[in-house]
């Protein structure tokens, strides 16, 4: 029974990972994660972490990916990626490829331990926020003062350009962008000054307006 | 009967080669994170048969750090996506070759 719960789940996570990883439109590649993020949450509690499985389907699926999406959408990026393929694919293939075949050797060679049997200790939430809150309380701090930092420098950084006027003890972003680009923001709604009838961003790269077509 | 660990450990390594490829070989900067949390569960997969083989918390524990470090990670990742979409109006990292030599 654990076997071929094992085997279906490990089956979705790989099919649903080589979808992340294949697919065209960064949305579908992202619904795909959900699924290998699913799949890997039942292995979590298959193995005995049903915490962590839970962590998993909340934080991951739940947050991070919709996070993901919420990013894709405001980008709108659709199928805008021209895939130049060739000798980069066929090298990462050939060391993925070498990467598990060595993995697969070590264990082939080493033979297949059983897994240890579940213990209740090993399960039980109480063992492991004990470890959590006494042994390992400040790596515990830090993860809450890192995510605070993570908040404020999102916030930051995905904040919109000021004003030209505007005072703000901020780096312009003249700074960091070279002058080729168009000045233009793409994430305000201006008009495009060549069709001023028309109420969407001016930007829309040749890749989009292939697509568009 | 139970699944021997070195299954979890083939798979963990099937899904973190897997990511590799996509970091590799995509364009599209959103992709390539994709690949990444791809990665980065791999290892988690890894860390948690670990603990269960050993009967110990700490692989668990560490999993959940990684979580933790994972969210941080790609809330800071997209915001610099949408700062450099804003200035650049492309995150296909080709076209992000300001810092190349």
């Amino acid at each position: 029974m654990e076997t071929l719960i094992f085997l279906i789940f490990a089956v979705l996570a790989v099919a649903s990972s080589l979808v992340v990883v294949a697919h065209k439109s960064p949305v579908y590649a992202t619904m795909s994660l959900v699924l290998t993020l699913f799949s890997v949450a039942v292995l979590f509690v298959l193995l005995g972490a049903p915490f962590l499985g839970a962590l998993q389907i909340l934080v991951y699926a739940g947050a991070i990916v919709v996070l993901f999406l919420f990013v894709i959408m405001l980008l709108n990026l659709q199928k805008s990626e021209e895939r130049r393929l060739g000798p980069q694919l066929g090298v990462a293939m050939l060391g993925a490829l070498i990467f598990v075949g060595m993995v697969g050797l070590v264990f082939w060679r080493s033979g297949a331990p059983a897994l240890q049997r579940l213990t209740p200790e090993l399960v039980s939430l109480k063992g492991l926020a004990t470890a959590l809150f006494a042994d390992y309380l400040l790596p515990f701090e830090i993860v809450g003062l890192l995510l605070l930092v993570a908040v404020v420098g999102a916030t930051v950084a995905a904040r919109k350009a000021p004003e030209p006027g505007a005072e703000s003890g901020l780096l312009p972003r003249e700074d960091y962008v070279s002058g080729d680009e168009p000045r233009t923001d793409p994430l305000r709604s201006l008009p495009d000054p060549r069709r001023p009838d028309v109420a969407e961003p001016a930007y829309k790269p040749a890749a989009f307006k292939e697509a568009a077509k | 009967m139970s699944v021997p660990i070195s299954w979890y450990l083939m798979l963990a390594a099937l899904l973190f080669a897997i990511g590799t490829v996509g970091a590799l070989t995509r364009r599209n900067g959103i992709s390539i994170f994709l690949s990444i949390e791809l990665m980065l569960n791999a290892a988690n997969l890894t860390l948690v048969a670990f603990s269960r083989q050993l009967g110990d918390h700490t692989g668990q524990l560490v999993v959940f750090f990684a979580m933790a470090v994972a969210a941080a990670e790609a809330a800071v990742g997209l915001a610099l996506f949408i700062a450099v979409f804003r200035a650049r109006h492309t995150i296909d990292v080709n076209r992000l070759n300001l810092m190349r030599w």
